[in-house]
């Protein structure tokens, strides 16, 4: 049998424990605004989910001390940080490294090659996990353009001047912080 | 030596994973309709009709090709589904349809004649007698060959045939008569033939227990992985199983094709095009893939050796191989 290979960074253990007693609440806020504004820039996404899009998907980085749950329903999209302590009820969880998490939204790893090098797990309703992978690949998202756009005019003007750092942080760290296609 | 053009078609799951293809330099893309009427029909992927027409007007700019694949048979009194799925890939311009259902090929034929008609693997057609009936009946201009023959056979097989052949060179290795395969039928009650999913992920259940991997299809255990070990896919005919005391892969390891090594071998056996599975894969898969076999079929047209591929990250079991075109068993 092959040895198991994998290409993804880890995030660094002090950084998560730097992470570990920031409030979640805000975060929460933020993210749920973010969620909003893709589900309107993206409605694809609703339609390549069907009846999944009414499904809990907790996305758990596993080198992080918290995940998120994402409730992707069109009508209020939300998404939520839980802390490592709270085990929120889950129709499907989706774990591995935030690096692999990121870089499957952003086109740079393929989701079944994540599986089979163990980088990723999924439990509870593989249907759903396919769904929301399918469409979020689909709908080549760039996270770093979405949390720019929650954050209105001055969040635009601000990723617009950052994005040329964002690239570079991508080359040096390995994860890729923007679209795949955006990293040619 | 130069050897002859040979023709890349590539998957696509979807409209994103379509345009990544063209990017990375596909002839030909290969798509289906988001519905059982192809044999990717998984949540989330596929095309509806304004996809499939801007997918091949995308296609047709770079000066590629886009084939729709209907290719799993009809349900007795649903025929029309598959009939309109037909009608609706020549509006959208396709350059041709991929059918197995002998009816279906039979109503293209008559209905669409100007549409181009492949043979789908699923059809099996594994001899020069089967393809020669299918051409001379349907007017089918490609056969797209089964994943059990050699190099040697892909040879016999065009010396007697005057359609095109295509063959698989990578991705996911079915080892069974494809289209006539009932293993995962038996274990969830879902035809991939028909419904078109071959262990549909609404029967798949994954677990961590003790530290191993557990697969699940239906109610049959297949795989059990160590903590360090590649996990595979969730099909019944890679699946460990044990009896009379034995542990192991009854019918194929879960590894994967990559034949990039035998290309000037298939050229010269007189193939056409070359394969890539892989519709339920992401974009980075399409993109890596398709770059590499294209710098492949580039390098043979040169007269160059076919650079090294550098792909088994993406494959199942992370390794390769060379499946029946090499073949050690039957």
């Amino acid at each position: 049998m092959a040895p198991l290979s994998s290409l993804v960074p880890q995030f660094p253990q002090v950084g998560a424990r730097m992470l570990a007693p920031l409030p979640l609440g805000p975060l929460s806020l933020l993210l749920g605004r973010a969620a909003r504004g893709m589900a309107t820039r993206h409605p694809g996404l609703f339609t390549r989910l069907g009846a999944h899009s009414e499904k809990r998907f907790l996305i758990d980085p596993t080198d992080l001390p918290f995940s998120f749950l994402v409730r992707p329903q069109a009508a209020r999209p939300r998404i939520e940080a839980v802390g490592a302590l709270v085990s929120p009820t889950w129709d499907c969880r989706i774990a591995g490294p935030l690096a692999a998490l990121i870089g499957m939204v952003h086109g740079a790893y393929d989701g079944d090659a994540l599986f089979f090098s163990r980088d990723i797990v999924i439990e509870g309703d593989t249907e759903a996990a396919l769904a929301l992978r399918n469409a979020l690949d689909d709908a080549e998202i760039d996270l770093f353009e979405e949390a720019a756009e929650s954050l209105g005019a001055p969040g635009r003007t601000a990723g617009r001047q950052l994005r040329p750092l964002a690239r570079a942080a991508s080359q040096f760290t390995g994860v890729a912080l923007t679209r795949a296609e955006d990293l040619l | 030596m130069n050897g002859p053009a040979l023709e890349l078609v590539c998957p696509a799951g979807t409209p994103a994973a379509l345009r990544a293809a063209v990017d990375a330099g596909a002839h030909t893309v290969y798509c289906g309709f988001a519905d059982e009427t192809n044999a990717r029909n998984f949540p989330g992927l596929n095309f509806s009709r304004d996809e499939m027409a801007a997918g091949a007007a995308y296609a047709h700019r770079a000066g590629s090709k886009l084939l729709v694949a209907i290719n799993t048979f009809p349900r007795a009194g649903a025929e029309a589904i598959w009939h309109h799925a037909v009608a609706d890939a020549r509006a959208a311009g396709a350059d041709a349809v991929i059918l197995a259902d002998l009816g279906l090929l039979a109503y293209a034929a008559e209905h669409q004649p100007g549409l181009r008609r492949h043979l789908s693997v699923q059809a099996a057609a594994a001899n020069a007698d089967a393809i020669m009936f299918y051409a001379e009946t349907f007017g089918v201009k490609r056969v797209v060959l089964p994943r059990v023959l050699s190099v040697e056979e892909i040879a016999a097989i065009n010396r007697d045939i005057d359609v095109e052949t295509e063959v698989f060179v990578f991705g996911g290795l079915c080892v069974m008569a494809e289209g006539r395969c009932s293993l995962s039928s038996y274990a969830t009650g879902r035809s991939p033939n028909m419904n078109g999913a071959c262990s549909p992920a609404s029967h798949v259940v994954y677990t961590e227990e003790q530290g191993e991997l557990v697969s699940r299809l239906g109610n049959f255990t297949i795989h059990k992985v160590p903590k360090d070990a590649p996990a595979p896919y969730p099909t019944l005919c890679k699946g460990c199983f044990s009896a009379g005391g034995q542990t192991g892969h009854v019918f194929e390891d879960p590894i994967s094709l990559d034949a990039a090594e035998l290309i000037p071998r298939l050229a010269k056996a007189g193939v056409t095009a070359l394969k890539i599975e892989g519709r339920q894969r992401s974009r980075a898969y399409v993109s890596a893939v398709v770059k590499s076999f294209r710098r492949a079929t580039d390098a043979i047209a040169a007269g160059r050796p076919v650079p090294v591929s550098e792909l088994a990250h993406l494959t199942e079991g992370q390794s390769s191989t060379l499946g029946a075109y090499r073949k050690a068993w039957r």
